[in-house]
């Protein structure tokens, strides 16, 4: 029998598994999600449910009884679920292509599949126009040839032809990523008791893979449906986000319809990505072995070799048409009506280094602050969820996670909603100081960054820190010994991951911009784009954003790829 | 490295859990100086995590953990001077072996030619002087071993801990690296707890042993006392194979005498009486040999081992596993085989208790 002791009181930072100065930090990443996050969202929500007598539908009952706002949120969840059947569409036969054949430069087509990812839908709306459009490239092709024409870009179409073409790589790599992972002895078991072809793919290939699917489809929704930028320059404004945006802009923030329509966006973000993670529980399909291999690679045959190639050249073509048009329109002298431009300039470049650069200094500044800044909250929230028992920081993750449901034009009306009201020393409000942008960008980007730091500190085992603890090392000392050397590839991707993303951001720098010798290279891009004599320049900015982002992701993958190759050397 | 690891540990009344998940209860050891002692026991038996409480990974709920004279309970990791070599080694990769082995002693602010020196003589004692400035991913498995136990002697800690040092060993350099921990350890007369859930490793290096289970200790004692006496029925059948017999003890012509079924009775000594089961090693049975205690039988199964034969004997007392040595050239006994076994009753050991309750098992 052993004595009946109380269990010992110990301190509790030190049950906590925490420093002081820990303590203090994990103090401020509290605060700052509260203030810059929680905040807005709540008063957004408030202001929305909220009447004279306390809370309130009307403001909703208002908002549905109005025909243009029901058809701008038909027209909004329409246009979500089209885009995300166009991408898959688009989608999913090349991610299957290109994970179960043998298909030549299959990593050339997945690193191609990725270029739309690194240039925000906004910057190559209008030069879709003028590919896709009544007048473009393909409708006068197409009418010389056969004598008709297709409406790519007719009303919603664009929208929906433009969303899908920017956003279906989410849906190519998530999937990718869940055919790659899938054992190939999974396959081979399923061969070994007689399955095969269709059969085979339809009852372990699919679900097995359907995850990933899951996750970069209801990604897809949520982006397209919280897009503001894109409908705004192709003119479609019976949508949710232009609405709310041209009724803050224009009505004033006191106008209750642009929070309810805020707060619309935000549950239907929050839905759609509730209802991913709900469908997926319980489904880690992680069945890679250590040292398996992935799934058998077959030959195309055949016809079907033909097929392949046939879609393959045609997707990446209509995927990278975007791309193609931007690079076009910044060297065009005039494009309009005509297949091509008429000639050939790089005035437009000149241009925008000549009128602009405060533009390109100021996104650098901001995107620079605001990656720091999620370096910074998302190393310590990583460290306190995987190496400390601080109460709460669970919550601290979920909090920063959830920012990724917001969508940039709720934010920005949040912000400007609770820090209107307070003046900086020159009078002017603080909601239109600059800083208050880098701070939008700093959480709207801080999933990013938290989810590279998990990763980075995921990746290096307790057993090296608690080495150093063993030789003598405290808890500042072995994070400053141990744990940030090993962390810094994963920091650094971090931020650079932040800083280029950062760098796009349109709907809550429309939002907040309010002088412009603040604005940065995405409002410049916006506002260039507006007329027709300044899409020559406006293109060029766009160009430049889009190398400035293929850049920065390029870096961020092979900063990550670097470390990872050197860490698993090591096992 | 000299005036290391003359410190015994003692551990009382120890209790852990993660929230209501008992992992260890009622632990309670003696470890003398520059004793090697092993934890033994299958995974999940809570083994790892009592070394990882004496390194201070972890605060027991109750109990206290004492080194020599000082109580270290309370101490967190960097102030124990415990040396713990962890399963996976956990080198930093960032750094340079050199660079490992020194980290303990820059934590100790010791002047840089001290530092150079005892890492170099860290370094040629392990027989790596040549490797200093590798990186650890540049290392095999055996050499990265042996930094790791570098880096903890350098220190020269109080005690030395191992986790499983050998697991992510191939068989051969297992066998090398298990020579040379004992060696080192003997070397340097350190107090060394060992974890192991192979009991012929721990057999091979430990002065004692504690057995585990479920969080429990089930028996310390030296190797042979574990295999010869086992405490309870777990430790019968975790240390290898064992014939376990269920009877009772009772008085018989004023003596022990446990009575077995088919009208078994072998003297035994205990004051105890009642349900208990008698253990019979394979190597205590003997084939057409002597033995006070006479069975009959019929050969069922036969496995050769290299240097014994092990047979199933089907018996009135069920199928009994027998080993018999192997001579080379002689034909050995078939399947079918009617054989006369004989027990020794020296050579059995009587377990306590009823088969159901005793011993956690």
């Amino acid at each position: 029998m052993s004595v009946l002791v109380l269990p010992r009181r110990r301190p509790l930072l030190d049950r906590w598994n925490l420093s002081g100065p820990q303590l203090a930090l994990a103090a401020f990443v509290a605060l700052f999600l509260a203030l810059f996050l929680v905040l807005p969202v709540v008063r957004v929500m408030g202001v929305a449910f909220y009447g004279p007598d306390g809370f309130t539908t009307q403001n909703v009952e208002d908002f549905f009884a109005t025909s243009l706002f029901r058809e701008s949120f038909l027209n909004s969840v329409y246009v979500a679920a089209m885009a995300v059947l166009l991408a898959s569409v688009i989608a999913v036969p090349l991610a299957t292509i290109l994970a179960r054949y043998d298909y030549p430069g299959a990593g050339l087509i997945q690193a191609l599949g990725a270029i739309p990812l690194v240039m925000p839908p906004f910057v190559g709306a209008v030069a879709m126009q003028l590919i896709w459009g009544r007048n473009g490239t393909v409708n006068l092709l197409l009418s010389e040839a056969f004598g008709f024409k297709i409406p790519f870009m007719e009303g919603l179409n664009g929208v929906i032809f433009v969303e899908a073409l920017h956003y279906f790589p989410f849906i190519l790599l998530n999937l990718s990523a869940a055919l790659a992972n899938i054992d190939g002895s999974m396959e081979e078991a399923g061969q070994n008791l007689g399955a095969s072809g269709w059969s085979l793919f339809r009852k372990i290939v699919f679900p097995l893979a359907l995850p990933g699917y899951v996750a970069g489809a209801s990604l897809v929704f949520v982006k397209v449906f919280d897009d503001l930028g894109t409908p705004l320059l192709l003119n479609v404004t019976n949508m949710l986000a232009p609405q709310a945006y041209l009724r803050i802009t224009s009505v004033g923030i006191g106008d209750p319809v642009g929070y309810v329509i805020a707060a619309i966006m935000v549950v239907f973000s929050l839905a759609a990505m509730g209802l991913a993670t709900l469908s997926l529980r319980g489904k880690d399909y992680a069945t890679q072995q250590r040292g398996g291999g992935g799934l058998g690679r077959r030959k195309l045959g055949g016809d079907l070799k033909i097929a392949a190639h046939v879609f393959v050249v045609i997707a990446l073509l209509v995927a990278l048409s975007p791309h193609i048009g931007i690079l076009l329109l910044s060297l065009g002298t005039i494009w309009s009506y005509s297949v091509l431009p008429d000639a050939y300039t790089t005035a437009h470049y000149a241009t925008i280094f000549r009128e602009s650069p405060q533009l390109i200094a100021n996104t650098v500044l901001y995107c620079g602050l605001a990656a720091g800044i999620d370096v910074i909250l998302g190393g310590a929230i990583a460290y306190f969820v995987l190496r400390t028992r601080l109460p709460g920081r669970n919550v601290l993750q979920y909090v920063a996670m959830a920012s990724l449901a917001v969508p940039g034009i709720v934010l920005a009306i949040g912000i400007l909603r609770t820090y209107y009201d307070i003046k900086l020393p020159d009078g002017r409000a603080l909601a239109t100081f600059w800083g208050m942008l880098v701070i939008a960008y700093a959480v709207r980007r801080l999933p990013y960054a938290l989810q590279s730091c998990l990763a980075a500190l995921r990746q290096i085992h307790g057993s090296l820190e608690e080495a150093a603890e063993n030789l003598g090392a405290g808890k500042i000392a072995t994070f400053r010994r141990i744990v940030l050397p090993l962390m810094a590839g994963g920091l650094l991707a971090g931020f650079v991951t932040s800083f280029a993303t950062a760098a796009v951001e349109l709907s809550d720098t429309l939002l907040l911009v309010t002088r412009e010798a603040d604005a940065p290279i995405s409002y410049g891009v916006y506002v260039y784009m507006q007329s027709p004599a300044g899409r020559g320049p406006g293109a060029a900015l766009g160009v430049l954003a889009v190398v400035v982002v293929a850049l920065g992701a390029w870096a961020s993958h092979r900063i990550a790829e670097r470390d990872r190759r050197r860490r698993s050397r090591e096992t | 490295m000299t005036a290391q690891g003359k410190s015994g540990v003692e551990i009382k009344g120890l209790s852990f859990g993660y929230g209501a998940e008992l992992v260890l209860a009622e632990i309670d050891l003696t470890v003398a100086p520059g004793e090697f002692f092993a934890f033994l026991g299958p995974s999940g038996s809570g083994k790892s995590t009592l070394l990882r409480l004496i390194a201070g990974f972890g605060r027991p709920d109750q109990g206290r953990i004492r080194i020599g004279a000082e109580d270290i309970t309370d101490l967190p990791p960097w102030e124990r001077r415990v040396g713990m070599v962890f399963q996976s080694y956990a080198l930093w990769p960032h750094m340079t072996v050199a660079e490992n082995v020194a980290f303990g002693l820059e934590e100790r602010r010791l002047a840089k030619a001290e530092i150079a020196e005892r890492v170099a003589k860290a370094l040629d004692l392990i027989g790596l002087g040549s490797l200093a400035e590798r990186r650890p991913a540049q290392l095999s498995g055996g050499q990265q071993q042996r930094v790791a136990l570098a880096r903890t002697l350098v220190i020269e800690p109080r005690v030395l801990l191992l986790d499983e040092p050998l697991s992510n060993l191939d068989a051969k350099l297992r066998l090398e690296m298990r020579a040379e921990i004992l060696r080192l350890q003997r070397g340097l007369g350190l107090t060394t707890i060992y974890v192991t859930h192979d009991q012929e490793e721990a057999n091979a290096t430990a002065d004692r042993i504690a057995l585990l289970d479920r969080g429990r200790i089930q028996q310390i004692g030296s190797p042979i006392a574990l295999y010869d006496r086992p405490a309870n029925r777990f430790v019968a059948t975790f240390l290898g194979a064992v014939n376990l017999i269920e009877g009772d003890v009772v008085e018989l012509h004023g003596r022990a005498t446990f009575v077995g079924p088919g009208g078994l009775h072998v003297p035994v000594e205990t004051a105890e009486r009642g349900p208990a089961a008698l253990a019979l090693r394979p190597q205590a049975l003997g084939v057409d040999a002597g033995g006070s205690v006479r069975l009959s039988g019929r050969i069922v199964a036969r496995e050769y081992l290299g240097a014994t034969l092990r047979f199933g004997v089907a018996t009135d007392l069920g199928e009994l596993i027998v080993d018999v040595a192997h001579r080379p050239g002689r034909a050995p006994l078939e399947i079918g085989a009617a054989v006369e076994l004989g027990i020794d009753p020296a050579s059995a050991a009587l377990v306590p208790g009823a088969a159901l309750s005793a011993g956690g098992r």
